[in-house]
């Protein structure tokens, strides 16, 4: 594995001389991480352009007190032109953590994490060039998040209000709207002994005509009980929007959010 | 808590390495938390901890314990962060009187308020009913915690539930006419003790004296009413649970002071949609940057705090406008 690494490695600057990048792009890993070689070939195909680029913005504290409840947000909005974006966490357990498709909204995602141990977490936006752009951040945490039991898998009051959806719409002073929704729904990794995964897998963002905003695959790691926080330019605001999508059980989530 | 620059994973190694390799060269035998008790009154006694977060180096001495001598025993509020420590503790009260300790008075159920009550005999330890449900449920990982923060220091720390359920009114101990006030709001069970007659009070948590306050367990408002009653009960010392003894309620009032801002920034932050990242990224005003780990301590806050703020500011029975 440490050859392969190193030859990846090699690879990789050998590929930088012949192509000349953007001045916010590099190819070598600003974060240093020993697993980015090993992240390279699980989450991009083999052929696919890969660059780090600072235009993606991880926001995360350096330092997590709370490894269940890590914030981040991802903005991309200085690429323009994002096909999706994918979130991952290096030394996570389970490295995906959200896949999302901003389909007419800002691209870029406010969410909650799990984080087992210090760990960089990565955003890749592909552009529709088919290249990926990675930023990340490194996020200190004394860790434990991915392996302990949601605090709603043990309470059967949580069950009658899984899926139950709160929002709220705000209008932006720089134009446009932002939307905030928290999805009721306990979240757990499978990690934690005898506690199947259970996780919210599609949700679907669009505005009251049917339109798509946001397409966003979820996967174990995000926070028990997410909130989401996603941003609609000018020329998308609607009267009102629906969220809706399912977990990995097949229960459905559907609601109104209304100003 | 530990503030690390960017640094490589080779950097971050070798730091790894060096603290190991000093943390097995020093067993706990030969730490010295350097517990110089101060008195602060008539039979009164303070030991100040650090102004710090909890640390390899202070070994989670961050916290005021204190102990009153009576002519009938010893009196001992709070027993510290480790086994160690209340050891320690132990030794000062015993180079400064003979008498044995009589009663341990936890304040509350954070751990460097209780883990040292190892050192001391089971029958003297005592708290509210609420904190000793809360040492009982949550001592265990509290004190797992307080290994990684501290690490040897709290070699053969385990945490013991005090027996002796405590409620608020005068207990007369060997002529110090104490009055057990209880409160709520740093958590929920707040015992705070006035010496009536010294007019010290020892007010646990619920008073930081320029430090910022910790937030784990705070319902704000419930907090902020316990310091109005405090500032009345007409005290002449003022011992806060972390940061030096006083003379007046100014630690009091900064302690209000920066609750009621907590609460309003997270509040407005949720009423206007800030993500969490982006409350955590906001400026401290200038009159609280000198507070002792205020950065961090704010950002730990946020993490507790907002998602609250949040559900209030999303959900339409919750009271959203
Ligand atoms: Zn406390």
């Amino acid at each position: 594995m440490k050859i392969a690494a190193i030859a990846a490695v090699l690879l990789a600057c050998a590929c930088s001389l012949g192509q000349a990048a953007a001045p916010a792009e590099r190819r070598t890993d600003p974060l240093d991480s020993p697993r980015w070689a090993d992240m390279r070939k699980e989450m991009f195909p083999a052929g696919a352009r890969v660059v780090f680029d600072e235009r993606v913005r991880v926001t995360a504290p350096l330092t997590a007190e709370n490894a269940m409840n890590v914030p981040v947000s991802v903005d991309a909005g200085a690429l323009g032109d994002v096909q999706e974006v994918l979130v991952f966490a290096d030394f996570n357990p389970i490295v995906r953590i959200v896949r999302f498709e901003p389909a007419g909204a800002h691209p870029g995602l406010g969410f909650r994490i799990k984080l087992q141990q210090s760990t960089p977490v990565r955003a890749a936006a592909r552009t529709a060039d088919g290249s990926w752009h990675v930023g990340g951040a490194w996020v200190n945490t004394a860790g434990g998040g991915c392996t302990l039991p949601s605090t709603g898998s043990g309470s059967p009051e949580w069950q009658k209000r899984l899926g139950e959806v709160s929002s709220r719409v705000w209008e932006r002073k720089e134009g446009g709207e932002r939307i905030r929704l928290r999805i009721i729904h306990p979240i757990d990794t499978g990690l934690a002994a005898g506690i199947p995964a259970f996780f919210l897998q599609d949700l679907l963002l669009a505005d009251n005509t049917g339109r798509p905003l946001m397409r966003i695959e979820g996967f174990e790691p995000i926070a028990e009980n997410p909130v989401f926080t996603v941003d609609i330019p000018a020329g998308r605001s609607a009267t009102a929007y629906r969220v809706s999508g399912r977990d990995n059980n097949g229960n459905a989530i559907s609601a109104a959010i209304e100003k | 808590m530990k503030r690390l620059p960017i640094a490589t994973l080779a950097t971050r190694c070798l730091i790894a390495a060096f603290t190991l390799g000093w943390t097995l060269l020093l067993s706990a035998a030969d730490r010295d938390y350097g517990l110089s008790p101060v008195k602060i009154a008539e039979d009164t006694w303070v030991l100040v901890g650090r102004s710090e977060d909890f640390s390899f180096s202070n070994g989670g001495n961050i916290v005021n314990t204190a102990f009153i001598v009576t002519r009938d025993g010893v009196v001992v509020i709070d027993s510290g962060p480790s086994r160690l420590y209340g050891e320690q503790l132990k030794r000062s009260i015993a180079r400064i009187t003979d008498q044995p300790v009589k009663l341990v008075l936890n304040t509350h159920h954070h751990p460097d308020h209780f883990l040292g009550n190892q050192a001391f005999p089971a029958d003297t330890l005592a708290a509210l009913p609420a904190t000793i449900s809360g040492i009982h449920d949550e001592g265990g990982s509290l004190n797992e915690n307080m290994y990684r923060l501290a690490g040897d220091w709290m070699a053969g720390t385990d945490p013991v539930t005090p027996a002796r359920a405590i409620s608020a009114g005068p207990l007369e101990i060997g002529g110090h006419r104490l009055e057990l006030i209880a409160l709520d709001g740093h958590t929920d069970a707040d015992l705070v003790i006035l010496d009536r007659s010294t007019g010290v009070l020892f007010a646990g948590d619920l008073v930081f004296n320029d430090r910022a306050p910790t937030t784990p367990h705070a319902r704000l408002p419930r907090w902020q009413a316990a310091l109005d009653q405090l500032e009345k009960t007409g005290f002449r010392t003022l011992v806060p649970g972390h940061g030096p003894v006083a003379g007046d309620a100014g630690p009091i009032r900064q302690t209000r002071a920066w609750l009621s801002w907590l609460d309003q920034t997270l509040r407005r932050a949720a009423d206007e949609g800030f993500d969490m990242t982006e409350v955590m990224a906001i400026t401290l005003p200038a009159e609280f940057r000198r507070l002792a780990v205020v950065e961090a301590e704010y950002r730990r806050s946020v993490g507790q705090l907002y998602p609250a703020y949040e559900q209030r500011a999303l959900s339409k029975e919750a009271g959203r406008p």
